[in-house]
């Protein structure tokens, strides 16, 4: 059994909520007494009727306001797999939540209602998506009982798509026709659709690939901690713990330190105390080093013959995510996985805007929500990749040092 | 590539152990809270893998309601000292003594409001700037809301309002003198993530998670345990059953479920087919208002 995290995407009225609903609810992932609190929620309603979107509103404040302010985290599996589904809002205000929640998912569901086709929202979703490069875009067109589950509305929508698809790079799109409120397509194929001869929803998320989502060739390796037990026995042992960022690593293989560049060998590798004879992404490993080197938390260690680039000035795309506007010159920390170091924003080229790609002029100051690309220097030098090559070894934030806060997602071009 | 691929139970192992190795990492005085249930005990589990060959580089802390069951606190003690981890304990008794805060009254007069309090005090005594909880997602709706590393301010409130946005896996765990974080490095796992998890490692757990024979009372549909702690009323059937437990807590609101399950692979074959969530079914202090644990959160619970 594996483990498959997606985002849904969508406003309130595109039924996502109803649609994360239905998911937990025809798998047999609601439990009775969450299914009594919902009676209890709903039995206002006049049709009497249960509220499948109440089951994804979390906090009081929300359900007072009727809206999402967080992205949240579901669960559910199937004998085949387990599955995260991270809710976040779709409104333009709440794009740091979707990049929130994108940031970790292997697939993105985006929701179109029918009546409505591609609209803004739509393409601020697809454009977040290719951002990110979410690997699998599944594109859900729902409320078809709306539009009396019509083949041309439900293949008009796909061409319009298609061509946002085709000007955003995305890769693998698949579309299913569906209505969450009625259950169509979701769990089991419904007869509303004779038309529809592809799998229902639950069994696309079940089946799609995700294998190749890993990366196993760069080997790329971060040190979180030094483990020093320091006792009689462990006297001198020191190894390296950290996560297997991409790639596998093998016991002799020949390294390199970085950004310090000094050459050694692997001559021990753990997993939770046991010796093994490799490690690979995404395990949580420790790697013993045939020399005493002196390396620290945050020091790289990659392969001889596969190195990646080094470098204190660096081309990104920051998505901006405090109330605080960024302005060209401020000065950061910028976290990159375990390593900390000092930076300063130094070009802001343009402003890209969410909903329709097109580059402005960023000379206003840059707020909360927009996207930028831009030039950071940074005090020392950062091992990295571009974010298109490895995502999590080009990937960083950024923390405004005076209120601690995580004000900016950073992509390495 | 075949062959280089986690399953689910792997990759939760891996995240877990990830956000172990932070918390080390970025904070000075860290803290595991311990509850003696099998949520923390899995997280010990998670912690010795975290930072083996070494032992768990920082205490385990029991916030002791005082309403314990006795077979806890026993796998408790022996736990610490198996594997030479550092065991505070606070008590929630002192803080009443100390404060000269109310008892809760009523039938089942429930600890769990007051352990906010020694919790508290604990981490001044300590001056710990991170408490690493067991709490999980999948338990209940604030829960589902809240970040990994969650950060707290000297009342130890919750804001969800001010959460930092937690990216891919970096986490950020700087804060201003005074506040604290907490960090749930299981936040990701279900209930059955957790018993899958336990019987794939091996873990052992208190006896109470498996059948036994207990003095109940059944109280609108929930077997409790007798105890000292329990107010009897003339009405209450004092009945032998064979039961065993979800989830360890307070005794005096942690309700048993019948069962005739005596090993992991009954119990797990229990779970899997009953249909009751594990909050729901064991927690009675839960149902008082729906938004119970959002309240709770926001004034410092963990």
């Amino acid at each position: 059994m594996d483990l498959l995290r997606f985002i849904t995407a969508g406003s309130v009225d595109d039924g996502k909520s109803t649609l994360i609903g239905r998911l937990l609810y025809d798998s047999k992932n609601i439990l009775i007494d969450q299914m009594e609190a919902l009676e209890r929620s709903t039995k206002n309603n006049a049709d009497g009727s249960v509220d499948l979107a109440l089951l994804t509103d979390g906090l009081r404040a929300e359900r007072e306001q009727g809206i999402t302010i967080d992205v949240a985290y579901r669960y559910f599996s199937t004998p085949k797999r387990k599955f995260i589904i991270a809710d976040a809002p779709g409104h333009v205000q709440y794009t740091r939540n979707m990049i929130t929640g994108a940031s970790n998912a292997n697939l993105i569901i985006i929701l179109i209602d029918a009546r409505q086709g591609v609209v803004e929202q739509t393409r601020r979703h697809s454009i977040i998506a290719s951002l990110l490069k979410i690997p699998h875009v599944v594109v859900a067109i729902n409320k078809m009982d709306m539009v009396d589950y019509s083949i041309d509305v439900y293949n008009n929508i796909v061409i319009d798509f298609a061509e946002v698809a085709r000007q955003l790079g995305l890769q693998e799109v698949k579309y299913i026709p569906i209505s969450a409120l009625k259950g169509d397509n979701i769990v089991e194929r419904s007869l509303a659709f004779s038309w529809y001869e592809g799998e229902p929803l639950l069994k696309m998320l079940e089946e799609i690939e995700i294998k190749e989502d890993v990366n196993l060739t760069d080997a790329r390796f971060q040190v979180q901690l030094v483990l020093r037990p320091q006792t009689d026995e462990l006297h001198d042992y020191r190894g390296y713990a950290g996560k297997i960022i991409s790639g596998i690593y093998k016991k002799g293989d020949k390294v390199r330190v970085l950004p310090a560049g000094i050459e050694t060998s692997v001559t021990k590798l753990e997993i939770g105390g046991n010796e093994v004879d490799e490690v690979f992404a995404p395990q949580s490993a420790v790697i013993q080093l045939a020399d005493d080197i002196d390396i620290s938390r945050g020091d790289s260690i990659v392969k001889s013959d596969n190195l990646p680039t080094i470098s204190n000035e660096i081309e990104v795309i920051l998505c901006w995510m405090d109330e605080t506007p960024l302005l060209q010159g401020n000065k950061y920390l910028l976290q990159h996985n375990s390593r900390l170091v000092r930076t300063v924003v130094k070009n802001i080229e343009y402003k890209l805007d969410v909903n329709s790609l097109q580059q402005r002029s960023a000379e206003d100051g840059v707020k909360l929500n927009e996207v930028v690309k831009a030039t950071l220097k940074t005090a020392s030098p950062l091992v990295y990749d571009t974010y298109e090559k490895i995502n999590e070894n080009g990937s960083a934030i950024l923390i405004n040092e005076t209120s601690n806060s995580t004000v900016a997602a950073v992509l390495f071009k | 590539m075949k062959g280089y691929r986690l399953d689910y139970l792997e990759q939760l192992e891996a995240e877990s152990i990830h956000i172990f190795r932070e918390v080390k990492s970025q904070f000075e005085r860290p803290a595991l809270l311990f509850s003696g249930g099998k949520d923390s005990i899995t997280m010990v589990h998670l912690a010795r893998k975290a930072f083996a060959p070494g032992k768990i580089p920082f205490p385990l802390v029991h916030v002791d309601t005082g309403h314990n069951f006795p077979e806890a606190l026993a796998f408790r003690d022996k736990l610490a000292d198996d594997i030479k981890a550092t065991l505070v304990v606070r008590k929630v008794e002192d803080t009443i003594q100390l404060k000269k805060l109310m008892e809760p009254k009523g039938k089942f007069p429930s600890r769990n409001w007051l352990q906010t309090y020694t919790l508290i005090d604990t981490i001044e005594e300590f001056k710990f700037d991170c408490c690493i909880g067991g709490a999980r997602r999948d338990e209940e709706k604030a829960r589902a809301k809240e970040r990994i590393f969650s950060v707290r301010d000297e009342f130890g409130q919750w804001n969800p309002k001010l959460q930092r946005p937690e990216l891919w896996n970096i986490y950020n765990g700087r804060i201003h003198k005074g506040e604290n974080v907490r960090v749930f490095p299981i936040s990701n796992w279900t209930e059955l993530d957790i018993w899958n998890y336990i019987r794939k490692e091996k873990i052992a757990l208190p006896s109470i998670y498996f059948s036994h024979d207990r003095n109940v009372i059944e109280h609108e549909g929930q077997l409790v345990a007798m105890s000292e702690h329990v107010q009897i009323s003339e009405n209450d059937i004092i009945q032998s059953k064979k039961v065993r437990y979800r989830t360890v807590g307070d005794m005096t609101c942690t309700a048993a479920v019948e069962s005739s399950a005596s090993n992991l692979d009954e119990v797990i074959d229990e779970i899997i087919s009953t249909r009751i969530s594990e909050r729901g079914e064991t927690r009675i202090d839960d149902k008082v208002t729906e938004a119970a644990m959002e309240d709770r959160k926001k004034n410092g619970y963990f």
